[in-house]
């Protein structure tokens, strides 16, 4: 086992560069991820607001 | 449409469709690419035998070759979806060509940097100006200015089509950075895997290579399907089926504290 980590004395060069494209595509998966979470919260919001207008005209009772 | 485009074709060009079509596939795309790579990355860091000259440095070329065939091919596939985009005004092709150009300017990054790490212990320096190093960054160039590009402008349609312009200049490149290696005496090594005739490469590190190779393929079609939904719901926000996603079918659980307050 620490024969293949040390691969033949390259360890420093070949574990860094399986390192990155793990991390990179690992980012680059995460990403699209949280931007459609992002999305849908605005639109949720964008919808909640645009309900809450419609409505207000309905109920006089609020005096903001 | 002409009539030899097929129907089912022609409705997977609507955003509704292809975001359901797209959120089905993921999966099992991403699934594939995870065994495939698995196996390739047994295949060549525990099976395959050690080079004789490059000892187990070598074993770089397991990724460094396939992401730098991805970097090409996800180029490939800008052009052509801007070229669409261009001609037809097609919004899925814009969106396929601009969701692609993130993933491929994340595979030319590996290249570079994986190249960089192998460069260090067998050429003995990190970088030099040879005509395959420069191209290939020359690619990663091309990729940030068609991201830089896409968001430089306020309409995000107006920004792709800039984008997809300069994309489709920028395939000239593609070609230089393949034939590279041919046209120019450089420190980089030939190419090892030829379609045509056979590879200078041992069967027992061909396998592990050829794997990754199809695991990098699944991989970007899942990471862009990934990408294509999420701006989709982004460019569609508007409309019926995206405020429908957005009211429950995804995160129904959202609504329940707000009703009770």
């Amino acid at each position: 086992m620490s024969a293949f980590l040390a691969m033949g004395g390259y360890a420093a060069y070949v574990w860094p560069a399986y390192a990155v494209f793990f991390l990179v595509l690992l980012a680059d998966f995460l990403s699209p991820l949280l931007r459609r979470r992002r999305n849908l919260r605005e639109l949720r919001a964008r919808l909640a607001r645009q309900t809450a207008r419609q409505q207000r005209p309905a109920s006089p009772t609020v005096h903001p | 449409m002409s009539k030899w485009i097929p129907l089912w074709l022609h409705k997977l060009g609507s955003p509704p469709t292809f975001y359901r079509f797209a959120g089905t596939l993921r999966p099992w795309l991403l699934a594939l690419a995870l065994i495939a790579g698995a196996v390739a990355l047994y295949g060549g860091l525990v099976l395959a035998p050690a080079d004789y000259q490059q000892g187990d440095a070598y074993r770089i070329i397991f990724i460094h070759v396939p992401s730098a065939w991805m970097g090409l091919f996800i180029y490939g596939v800008l052009a052509v979806a801007s070229f669409v985009a261009l001609v037809w005004r097609i919004k899925l092709a814009e969106s396929v060509a601009m969701e692609s150009a993130p993933i491929g300017a994340a595979f030319t990054f590996i290249t570079l940097v994986t190249g960089s790490l192998w460069g260090k212990p067998m050429w003995g320096t990190w970088w030099t100006w040879d005509a395959r190093l420069t191209s290939e960054l020359v690619l990663l160039f091309l990729y940030l200015g068609v991201i830089g590009l896409y968001h430089a402008f306020e309409d995000r349609r107006q920004g792709a089509r800039a984008a997809a312009f300069l994309a489709i200049i920028g395939i000239i490149n593609v070609p230089i950075v393949h034939f590279s290696v041919n046209w120019w005496n450089t420190l980089h090594q030939g190419s090892t895997i030829r379609i045509l005739g056979p590879s200078k490469i041992s069967a027992s590190m061909l396998w592990p290579l050829l794997t990754m190779m199809v695991a990098t393929k699944f991989y970007y079609v899942a990471s862009l399907f990934g990408r294509v939904r999420a701006d989709l719901l982004d460019l569609e926000g508007g409309k019926e089926w995206v405020r429908r996603i957005a009211g429950g079918d995804d995160a129904p659980n959202r609504q329940a504290p707000g009703e009770r307050a």
